[in-house]
């Protein structure tokens, strides 16, 4: 039983930490291809800037979640999201319209990205320095300990309050962004915009709006995604580190430009990395005396090693690539 | 004064000239009709009037007001409606959506158009909630045709509407275009089928080379054995 709840600890939840994680990134990357047609790289570090403007703020006030008993970080979540929404606008006017507007290949785009990607990593050590911070300041983070009510499960099920707020804010992120594409006039114009650019044009969709509308939802999702990782670890400055080849294997693995299918594959990729570094000798150890003799039982039987997690998602988007290029969803095939 | 009005019109892709001086002119309640060999430019010249192409020289006119070089959802709050040749429907859309879509610039329409288009087209009603993308080719062909009608248009451009169809199909379609124009909506299409289309024109333009070789009647065009014998097969 204590092998159930350890399993449900390493892989139920913290699978699904990162699969919402990477779902939310991954719907920014699939929105930003399936509107401009173009990989954008420094997506992780619009989540890393989020993230970081919640540092700034939280550290600036940092009691202010104390008046409604939530962290300070996450009352402070939605300014964020609101100025990376603007930078992320801003990013495009500056850096990609230009270049949008000469008709460059998708390639220069590509390069135009990773630019961004240093640009925004450098400017984000400038401040917040190389170490990590927690985004608890004056507070402490709640542990929640679920005792299961079985005489077998001595261990509790351990859940942490940033990953409660994480599941929560997931689902409502994903259920909105549902209602907005498929109710909103703005929504379908955006999937109007995905499947037939020039004819979106000739219905007399403005196509800047749609463009701006697709950096807003992408760049606040990114804040939220980082903030939320880095309420439940710590933050990083360079935690797009980390982020960059999950949130891409996950949008390919789901089809690149299919929101829905982004969402499907950030968690196949976040149940597929904590599968991997799992300890399965665990739950083998209650039948080790069926086991024969000659067989010894090792202390440790993960795929790979925790610090090799990051491989994983290069394995999946490797074999995405090679067995089924246009993901779950039917994607468009890059 | 002519409804849409086209005179000396150059352009092309890219700095290749593909349209050498073009004139047309339809007036209100026409329908004029372009045909000409395959590569003649019939698709440049309607993608040229609808803004989706450089004009280098020469002059376009709605209602006797200069649209040349206008940015085509300009156009489409002015009252011009296009129906590409390929790609001419939102395929993941469904039909209602994309019918929805064609009605972008005038949400307050919405109820009242889809209603009407969907007793013009009746198979739509049936398909609302399908895919664009899953339809048959004529029943795409008038998801395409009724997302252009939707902002209720002075002037539709169409690019060959019946490429592709089965002759009933075929036949649907052009009664179709009969109608709408019957309806006072000017229009400028491109057609390979030119003896049908000259049949139904108000006005008849053949294009080689991306130059008026013929401007007539449709039904002068039908009967000039020059025409004939060059562009509509004897
Ligand atoms: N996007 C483009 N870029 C460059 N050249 C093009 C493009 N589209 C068409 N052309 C060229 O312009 C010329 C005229 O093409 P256009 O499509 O206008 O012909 P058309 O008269 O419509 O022929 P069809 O009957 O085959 O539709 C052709 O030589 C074609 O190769
Ligand atoms: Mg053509």
């Amino acid at each position: 039983m204590n092998e159930l709840v350890f399993f449900i600890n390493n892989v139920v939840v913290s699978g699904t930490v990162s699969g919402s994680i990477y779902a939310m990134g991954a719907i920014g990357v699939t929105l930003v291809f399936s509107i401009m047609r173009f990989a954008h790289f420094a997506h992780a570090d619009m989540m890393t800037l989020g993230a970081f403007v919640v540092l700034l703020l939280t550290t600036l006030f940092p009691e202010v979640g104390g008046v409604v008993g939530l962290p300070s970080a996450l009352l402070l979540l939605p300014i964020a999201m609101a100025v990376t929404a603007v930078a992320a606008v801003g990013i495009d006017r500056t850096f990609y319209k230009p270049l949008r507007a000469h008709d460059v290949k998708p390639i220069v785009m590509v390069i135009a990205s990773l630019g961004v990607t240093l640009m925004l990593q450098g400017l984000i050590r400038l401040f917040a320095g190389t170490g990590s911070e927690s985004l608890y300041i004056a507070e402490r983070k709640d542990i929640f300990r679920i005792e299961l009510p079985f005489e077998l499960a001595s261990r509790p099920i351990v859940v942490t309050e940033p990953q409660i707020i994480l599941f929560v804010f997931a689902i409502v992120a994903v259920v909105s962004l549902h209602l907005f594409l498929s109710r909103s006039r703005l929504g379908k114009a955006m999937r109007a915009m995905s499947d037939n650019p020039d004819l979106a044009r000739a219905s007399g969709i403005n196509t800047n709006t749609i463009v701006a509308v697709t950096w807003v939802i992408a760049g606040s999702l990114a804040a939220a995604a980082g903030t939320l990782l880095s309420l439940d670890v710590a933050f990083k400055p360079d935690l797009s580190f980390f982020l960059l080849l999950p949130i891409f294997a996950a949008a390919i693995v789901g089809g690149v430009g299919h929101p829905y299918g982004a969402i499907a594959g950030g968690f196949v990729v976040g149940f597929a990395e904590t599968l991997a570094v799992f300890n399965w000798s665990v739950l083998l150890r209650p039948i080790r005396d069926s086991f024969p003799e000659w067989l010894e039982l090792p202390s440790n039987l993960a795929l790979v090693g925790t610090e090799y997690k990051i491989v994983v998602p290069f394995f999946i988007l490797v074999a995405i690539l090679v067995w089924r290029p246009t993901g779950i969803f039917k994607g468009k095939v890059i | 004064m002519a409804l849409l009005e086209a005179s000396d019109v150059h352009g092309g892709y890219g700095g290749m000239n593909i349209l050498n001086g073009v004139n047309m002119a339809i007036e209100a309640n026409e329908i004029g009709v372009i045909v000409g060999p395959n590569g003649a430019g019939k698709s440049t010249m309607l993608k040229a009037i609808f803004g989706l192409l450089k004009v280098s020289q020469g002059e376009i006119r709605l209602r006797g007001e200069p649209i040349t070089n206008t940015a085509p959802n300009k156009l489409v709050h002015m009252g011009m409606g296009f129906v590409p040749q390929e790609y001419n429907i939102f395929p993941s859309l469904t039909v209602q959506e994309n019918l929805e879509m064609g009605a972008y610039i005038r949400p307050q329409n919405f109820r009242r158009m889809l209603e009407q288009i969907y007793e013009f087209f009746p198979p739509l009603l049936e398909k609302r909630r399908q895919p664009a993308g899953e339809l048959s080719g004529g029943q795409r062909q008038m998801v395409a045709m009724g997302r252009a009608l939707m902002v209720e248009p002075d002037v539709l451009l169409l690019d060959e509407p019946t490429a592709g169809l089965s002759p009933l199909f075929m036949n649907e379609i052009f009664e179709r275009i009969k109608t709408i124009n019957a309806a006072g909506v000017g229009i400028l299409m491109v057609e390979q089928n030119a003896k049908q289309a000259l049949a139904i024109a108000h006005k008849g333009f053949v294009l080689a080379a991306g130059q008026n070789r013929f401007t007539d009647t449709g039904e002068a065009l039908l009967n000039d054995p020059d025409v004939a014998k060059s562009f509509l097969g004897g």
